[in-house]
């Protein structure tokens, strides 16, 4: 075969390749559903954020508006310290509140926001004040028990104060 | 085996040796590069006979592949109610793991088989002596052209591999089985991420091919100069790639998909 058909068909390879990377990339993944150029940072503090992760989605009623950018430890209060990537258009009330959820039983743990009632909005750099954690699993199990406990002491004085009546 | 020490001392002092010798013979083609890249059109024309040529094998192998992870995965997942989740499943095994990887074994049996065998029948015909007489370095003229072709040749074929692949799965979940066409792309486009899953699975890919193609013109090179010794590096290319392939990619895997 002659040099140029050959330098033609390792150029025709080299562009499949590229086009099954493009392919892998665009319709097999998850780029090209969120630019960072046109976003504002938010920021929100946790008492715990359980699981959630860097480039983890940020969702409001359902909707994926943002992504989670760095996650610190603020060293003076020991809250979590999480950035968020917001979409430009997509603004909040400054009384927003986030919520760490999970996305089904065991998928991976996002940012809920909910928007509040003010007027005036969130700016970039702006801290969200109202926050809820991740539900970690041990509280939920000692909350359980507690309450449990609770119920068995406030209904044994019942049959005594019956009997005493009479 | 008189003293079983020495046996033990001797074979570690010899794959010691065959260490230093690989790590040299790496060297002096990295050195023998930039002469290489003086005559691109040596580059090119090995990208076509070990990437272009070995395009048949991988894309039916992608395709078949495909299919087989595609009916297996769906009876597994059927039974936990998990079956919409087929695409997502199908594409991480296949860009993480069976791409990369089952490319660079089939790659190793044909692209490095055969740079193996030609390199070692230039040796037993005395070409490459031949070469140097006249003052033409026969690793830059010959063996980093193989070389660099092979580099560039592994990752765009484990990425043809993995998307035929999920176009071969699409085929046998969506018209096929009947799994939901909508649910199949998009609960895959939410759940791969292009940098952590695709991106690994290319930088495993061109790992891979360092090896393999290593491998492959180093035994070459290195080969008796008699019928028997081709043989011999002949399966010996496919034996050391495919086990290093194998390790690697454990180590790799454990690199990057660590949850720490």
């Amino acid at each position: 075969m002659n040099k140029r058909g050959v330098e033609i068909l390792v150029g025709m390879f080299v562009v499949l390749g590229l086009a099954g990377l493009l392919f892998l990339a665009l319709k097999a993944a998850n780029l090209g559903s969120f630019s960072a150029s046109d976003s504002y940072v938010l920021l929100a503090k946790f008492d715990n954020i359980g699981g959630l992760k860097v480039r983890a989605p940020v969702r409001s009623a359902g909707v994926t508006v943002g992504r989670v950018t760095s996650i610190t430890l603020d060293p003076k209060t020991y809250q979590g310290v999480v950035k968020l990537d917001v979409q430009q258009g997509v603004v909040f009330p400054t009384d927003s509140s986030a919520r760490i959820l999970t996305s089904g039983l065991l998928g991976d743990q996002y940012v809920g926001l909910e928007p509040g009632a003010e007027e005036k909005n969130l700016g970039a750099g702006d801290t969200i004040k109202q926050t809820q954690s991740a539900v970690v699993l041990e509280s939920l199990i000692s909350q359980f028990l507690f309450n449990k406990a609770a119920d068995a002491g406030s209904s044994t004085p019942t049959p005594a104060a019956g009997g005493a009546k009479k | 085996m008189t003293n079983p020490f020495a046996w033990i001392g001797s074979r570690t002092l010899e794959g010691l040796r065959a260490l230093g010798h690989n790590a040299w013979f790496f060297v002096e083609l990295l050195r023998a590069t930039p002469a290489a890249l003086r005559r691109p059109y040596l580059v090119t024309a090995q990208i076509h006979s070990i990437g272009n040529l070995s395009l048949v094998i991988i894309l039916s192998s992608g395709l078949a592949v495909g299919f087989v992870l595609a009916l297996q995965s769906y009876y597994a997942l059927v039974t936990y109610g998990a079956s919409e989740s087929l695409g997502l499943l199908v594409n991480l095994s296949l860009v993480r793991e069976l791409g990369p990887v089952v490319t660079a074994l089939l790659f190793a049996g044909r692209a490095g088989t055969s740079l193996t065998a030609e390199i070692g029948l230039m040796k037993a015909g005395e070409q490459l002596a031949a070469m140097e007489m006249m003052a033409i370095d026969p690793k830059s003229r010959v063996l980093v052209p193989r070389f660099l072709g092979g580099i560039v040749a592994m990752p765009v074929l484990a990425v043809l591999f993995s998307s035929v692949g999920i176009l071969g799965a699409y085929v046998v979940a969506v018209q096929l089985i009947g799994v939901d066409d909508g649910n199949f792309w998009s609960i895959m486009q939410s759940g791969v991420d292009v940098w952590r899953d695709v991106g690994n699975g290319i930088i495993k890919s061109m790992v891979f091919g360092v090896i393999c193609t290593f491998v492959a013109v180093y035994q070459g090179y290195e080969t008796q100069a008699t019928p028997e010794g081709v043989a011999h590096a002949t399966t010996r290319t496919v034996v050391i790639s495919s086990l290093s392939v194998l390790a690697m990619d454990f180590v790799l895997t454990a690199m990057m998909f660590s949850t720490h």
